[in-house]
């Protein structure tokens, strides 16, 4: 007779098992699937209020930073010199500069767009938060794009750039003239940081929601609101989805 | 859960819960399509514009090019009055050369971490390998061996004359003057970077791989050439240089904000206009993120009133309601 | 190899695809620069800046697909 020392399925528990549910990883599975339940991660609804084309810029941006990211592994493929003696080099290239610039395009009407609805309302500062983060990353991650060009316009970038850098002190470790420096930081570091910061910003969408329409009534003659009615993270009291 | 006293609703904080309609939506699809959508214009831009590649220029190109303005910059290197010698933090100690608001010195708080001694590093030294030139050699070990007083007595001498050099055939001829080794270093030093040779001397700086380029781009920061070559292509600072490219590719429009100060009083007349515009752009910065809780600036989205355009099709419904 | 295509990760090899992948319109050249007053901007940087506010205005003119039947 063999004996099955598999442990059991966590479904198969008959009676409260004070051990697994004080586990970090049963903790984090059970945070996990409330902050984010599959139908709020990967909705088939949305609020009828979305009714603008001003709502596709933000799925926009994301797919330019795919773009950004597919061209820059192809470069770093062949290496950094690739690009100045191939065409197809060449080529990559450009679609690498044109997808960074059709990400800020998209980005910085997506900013303009949620600017204008107010979009942090109902407890989603944080969404407005990793949104400006994220741009301000991507900002150090272009900049680092064009000290690795290893050209005239890399040359004078990079010795204009460090008088800035310099004054703030941050020069004497982040050396903008470094070239494998600025390379490190511009492949592996910074585009982590943009990833992990857009990442957490698309999941703070998905937790809090779209945000609604500002009321058609005066704000003055709302009566007070109670606490509860303002969405707090514990309850799922927001926009997206019905519960 | 203790009871929170109830709080009035702030139109630009809080939200009223939605209990309206939905629609059907398929989020994958829609990521799909503006995925295509994002290649096919990617594509479309990167076969009708292509992408800009100035070449590099090099110490060679610049010692060939000019070498009148090359070997006055050299001579500043070696007296230490060169934009680099006289830089201050990271590269050297020099005093008051750190930018500062009042007391708040960063620069200077952290330190001289990239040491450059432009007299040893972009001159004496490289000249030093050059071990079959003996004249050189000696030229260098009288310099060495002098006074401080009298270095720089030569110097001084040198850089008068040099600013009446020629170029005959692409060398350099300095009317004759009492400079001792100096002229002899200065020739040497720009012979040495029109064969090419200074090049890979300043970047190895002995070691056998390299990709530090900070000595090279210095020293040829510190000369007009570059700063000719980037003022031709609106590069400058005062050109609003940082948002732009090369030719007549679109550049860093999003940058505008930044160089903007650095055309405004009392930045562009300011010593310290890089710290200044650091500054300023940071606390901006920290403004944008946390605009949220910053009053009347987040109540500006609802007294422009651009929302009832956006969501015009929903307050017509709420209305026919 | 295919003749006129050479190694195409080589230099010299690839005239057909560099013709084929080059620009067809030439941004290289003189900046061309528009100054007012103290502001000075590339017409290439101008014409992005007015492109993305076109863009911005026109997705929040343009009418959005009402709903169809079968959403709640």
């Amino acid at each position: 007779m063999s004996i099955d020392t598999s442990a059991p399925p966590s479904s198969a528990r008959t009676e409260p098992d004070v051990q697994v549910s004080k586990q970090w990883t049963a903790r984090l599975r059970r945070s996990a699937e409330g902050a984010f339940p599959p139908d709020r991660l990967l909705p088939d609804r949305q609020p009828a209020y979305m009714a603008s084309w001003v709502y596709v810029f933000g799925v926009l941006t994301l797919t330019s930073l795919a773009w950004v990211i597919i061209t820059g592994c192809v470069l770093a493929i062949m290496g950094p010199s690739w690009w100045h003696v191939s065409s197809i080099g060449k080529f990559v290239n450009s679609l690498h500069l044109w997808s960074v610039e059709t990400f800020f395009f998209f980005m910085v009407i997506h900013l303009w767009g949620k600017f204008f609805m107010a979009a942090w309302r109902g407890n989603r500062r944080l969404t407005w938060a990793t949104g400006v983060i994220s741009f301000l990353v991507s900002i150090a991650a272009a900049f680092t794009g064009y000290l690795s060009q290893q050209n005239f316009d890399s040359q004078w970038i990079s010795t204009q750039a460090k008088d800035g850098i310099n004054a703030t002190g941050a020069g004497a470790f982040w050396n903008v003239l470094n070239f494998g420096q600025m390379l490190m930081w511009h492949i592996v570091l910074l585009p982590i940081g943009v990833v992990l910061i857009a990442g957490l910003h698309i999941l703070m969408v998905r937790r809090r929601g779209i945000v609604p329409p500002f009321p058609e009534t005066k704000s003055a003659s709302k009566p007070e609101m109670n606490a509860e009615a303002v969405p707090r993270p514990a309850a799922p009291a927001d926009a997206d989805g019905p519960e | 859960m203790s009871p929170r006293r109830p709080r009035r609703f702030n139109p630009d904080r809080d939200v009223e819960d939605w209990k309206g309609a939905y629609r059907r939506y398929d989020i994958v699809k829609e990521g799909f399509i503006a995925l295509l959508a994002v290649a096919v214009l990617v594509v479309l831009l990167a076969v009708v514009f292509s992408s800009p590649d100035d070449p590099a220029i090099t110490l060679k190109t610049w010692s060939v090019a000019d070498p009148v303005d090359f070997a006055q910059t050299a001579v500043t290197e070696l007296d230490g009055t060169s934009g680099t010698a006289t830089y201050g933090p990271p590269y050297n100690n020099t005093p008051d050369a750190a930018q500062h608001i009042g007391f708040f010195e960063p620069a200077q708080w952290f330190g001289v971490h990239q040491p450059i001694d432009t007299a040893h590093d972009f001159v004496l030294g490289p000249l030093s390998t050059l071990v079959t030139q003996p004249v050189t050699q000696a030229a260098v070990q009288e310099y060495e061996g002098a006074t401080p007083d009298q270095q720089s007595a030569w110097t001084t001498a040198y850089e008068k004359a040099v600013a009446n050099a020629t170029e005959v055939r692409g060398r350099l001829r300095v009317p004759p003057g009492r400079y001792g080794p100096v002229g002899v270093i200065l020739s040497s030093l720009t012979s040495m970077s029109q064969a090419g040779g200074l090049d890979g001397t300043l970047l190895s700086g002995g070691l056998f791989y390299n990709t530090n380029y900070t000595k090279p781009l210095l020293f040829l920061a510190d000369g007009t050439y570059l700063a000719d070559k980037a003022g031709a292509q609106h590069l400058q600072g005062n050109q609003w240089g940082m948002m732009n490219e090369t030719g007549n590719y679109p550049g860093q429009a999003w940058l505008w904000l930044y160089t903007m100060w650095y055309q405004v009083y009392p930045m562009n007349q300011s010593s310290n206009a890089d710290l200044e515009v650091w500054v300023i752009m940071m606390v901006l910065s920290l403004a944008l993120v946390l605009l949220p809780f910053i009053p009347i600036l987040r109540s500006i989205p609802r007294w422009t009133r651009v929302y009832k355009l956006i969501w015009r099709q929903h307050y017509r419904e709420l209305a026919a309601t | 190899m295919v003749p006129g295509f050479g190694d195409p990760l080589s230099y010299n090899g690839d005239m057909v695809l560099g013709a084929l992948l080059g620009a067809l319109i030439n941004l290289g050249g003189t900046g061309r620069y528009i100054h007012w007053g103290f502001i000075q901007i590339s017409v290439a940087n101008l014409v992005v800046i007015l492109l993305m506010i076109a863009v911005f205005i026109a997705a929040i003119l343009l009418p959005f697909p009402r709903r169809k039947r079968g959403d709640q």
